[in-house]
């Protein structure tokens, strides 16, 4: 561990990952108490008002203040990466592990249903269930996003779990009588707790873009504010023709950076724990 | 060769199977009654409400058995009859989609290649330079992560609306009909121009991580440095390394149609531009459920076919399929 935090803190990209990432988390934890205004979708204001003193990131066509729905959309968005992304992580896991070590039948049927839906676009499944959902909260919209984006997870991992099976120390628990879930717990998965935590955080990143497609296509939370609904509703309202640019920058803009802070986060890291890609 | 492709084909074949029985099974399955929010949508009397309530249990077949109505959707679906569209009453679904593949398919088909072949160029020249690679690299994290929608906002308030250079909305100007006119040509490439780029630009950013990933890669195995210590030319190390780098790129190419296929729905949207996108956000935005079934039953079948396209094209490629010596991931 000392040595994770003596190389992490070496690590360029590490660092820049993590403190973009950061500084979006603290705005979203601390940006409600410091926004003027309580709700995001509260009509404060006059309409299509540029950014000023009063209204931080200028007002929406129907006098909502921008900054106020924009940390109030961060919230939703690191929920539904944390949420949908944590969930995709750990069916993945499961799965893969199961096919993986256990092989046989069961790792055929598995893979089957994985190959399966690989191919489907998770967006077009992720729209035939969402568009039959009366009302959606941002916890379904994680639920369903967590269903849709495991398979790529689960099969990275069963070729992971295959390739460690036949390690030598999983060998010697098997001779000890050790039980199946124990040495998958005991012996796996703590080699593979470096993939585990990339993973997630891929998925984290995965989670965060199809919400945003989710929403935009009109298929987000239906009440409640986030990022995507922020893009999807400037559309609507055409900010673009209007030049209402505080509307739609900022929301794309802090996705863009949440995602590639995250992907930054996931180099430095894999330099991290792979000492053989360390900068010199 | 032929194995790998009937394996292939089999897989694709379960899949139309799992997509099509979802297209069936959510409209009956989910929480809720469709049939009633549509009705309470579309109709304010009570009598022509119940109307439409029976008219439309009839067209989803609801009074039959189960079984029976999933057999029907299946047969339904062999003769190409997805319904009746509620948005763009009475226009059968597949008429309205029919219509709008070509729109998307103009802009989504060269986006792909191109960026493709562009990303694996660029990215095979950031590996090869060290100096150049460590401010190409975080370039191309930072335009991976752009969601499509949003660079499509930017270029169409920028290009379309600060700049005024090119039109923002539509395949082509209202005043125009479809014809082979010069004029018309011009008009609707200056409409097609900005969707294609907010397409091709995000998607270069993947491939150029996933080239240069690989040749690095390749260029550390046991093959390139036995031809280093051999004394072969760089050159031919790199073309080497590159033919091994490109195979699982194309295999790439299949994973990303997914992926590619959500960010065109997006871009159209924004676009207005009439491809599959923007009737799907109609559909969504109307409650029109046959549009919505139909659009997903379009998207599926479209990414098998390029799903299979993309394997015959591997199996050109990779002498080890062609020649039946078994490969990668077969």
């Amino acid at each position: 561990m000392k040595e994770f935090i003596y190389f992490a803190f070496k690590n360029t990209k590490f660092k820049i990952g993590l403190a973009i990432l950061l500084f979006f988390l603290i705005l979203a934890i601390i940006g409600p108490y410091v926004s003027h205004y309580k709700d995001p979708l509260e009509y404060v204001s006059m309409s299509n008002l540029p950014p000023s003193r009063e209204n931080w990131l200028g007002t929406t066509t129907f006098g909502q203040d921008v900054f106020t729905q924009f940390v109030y959309g961060l919230r939703s968005t690191f929920f539904i990466g944390l949420f949908g992304g944590g969930l995709a992580t750990i069916i993945g896991l499961l799965i893969g592990f199961i096919a993986g070590y256990k092989g046989g039948l069961l790792d055929d049927l598995l893979m089957m249903l994985t190959n399966i839906l690989i191919v489907i676009p998770t967006l077009a499944l992720l729209i035939i269930i969402a568009a039959y959902l009366p009302y959606r909260g941002i916890g379904i919209q994680s639920v369903i996003i967590g269903l849709t984006a495991w398979p790529w997870t689960a099969r990275a991992v069963r070729a992971q779990t295959l390739s460690l099976r036949s390690r030598e120390f999983v060998n010697l628990a098997k001779i000890t009588a050790l039980r199946p879930l124990k040495i998958v717990l005991e012996e796996i998965a703590p080699n593979m707790m470096s993939y585990v935590v990339m993973v997630f955080i891929l998925q984290f990143a995965g989670a965060i873009l199809a919400a945003v497609g989710l929403d935009f296509i009109g298929l987000g939370p239906t009440k409640g504010i986030s990022l995507g609904l922020m893009l999807q509703y400037s559309t609507l309202w055409n900010a673009i023709q209007l030049g209402i640019w505080w509307w739609f920058i900022p929301p794309g803009l802090a996705i863009t950076m949440i995602v590639s802070s995250l992907y930054f986060l996931n180099i430095g890291l894999d330099e991290i724990f792979n000492p053989r890609l360390r900068e010199e | 060769m032929l194995k790998y492709l009937i394996k292939k084909l089999y897989i694709y074949i379960l899949t139309f199977f799992f997509a099509v029985t979802i297209d069936w099974l959510i409209p009956r399955f989910m929480p809720g009654d469709p049939i009633g929010v549509l009705v309470s949508r579309f109709t304010g009397l009570p009598e022509s409400a119940k109307v439409m309530y029976s008219y439309l249990t009839k067209a989803f077949g609801l009074q039959l058995p189960l079984w029976k109505q999933y057999i029907n959707f299946w047969i339904a679906i062999f003769k190409g009859d997805l319904g009746i569209s509620i948005y763009l009453y009475p226009k059968p679904v597949l008429s309205i989609i029919a219509q709008s593949v070509p729109y998307t398919l103009i802009v989504l088909l060269p986006a792909i290649l191109l960026s493709w072949t562009v990303g694996n160029y660029i990215g095979a020249i950031s590996a090869r330079h060290k100096s150049l690679d460590s401010s190409m690299l975080p370039i191309f994290y930072i335009i991976t992560s752009i969601p499509y929608m949003w660079l499509g906002i930017l270029l169409a308030w920028a290009l379309g609306i600060v700049f005024g250079i090119f039109p923002i909305a539509g395949a082509y100007s209202f005043s125009m009909r479809p014809n082979w006119s010069w004029q018309f040509v011009v008009d609707f490439l200056k409409h097609w121009i900005l969707p294609f780029l907010s397409l091709f630009i995000v998607q270069i950013g993947g491939w150029a991580i996933g080239m240069r990933n690989l040749i690095i890669y390749e260029l550390e195995a046991n093959y390139s440095r036995y031809l280093e210590v051999l004394g072969a030319s760089e050159g031919l190390i790199r073309r080497y390394a590159f033919k091994n780098a490109i195979l699982p790129q194309i295999t790439g190419l299949a994973l990303q149609l997914g992926t590619i296929v959500a960010g065109s729905i997006a871009t159209e949207v924004v676009f207005a531009y009439p491809g599959m996108g923007y009737i799907l956000l109609q559909g969504i935005l109307n409650q029109d459920y046959f549009l919505v079934q139909g659009v997903f039953l379009f998207i599926i079948i479209g990414v098998l076919l390029a799903n299979f396209l993309v394997d015959i094209l591997y199996m050109i490629v990779d002498p080890r399929i062609r020649l039946g010596l078994g490969g990668e991931n077969v």
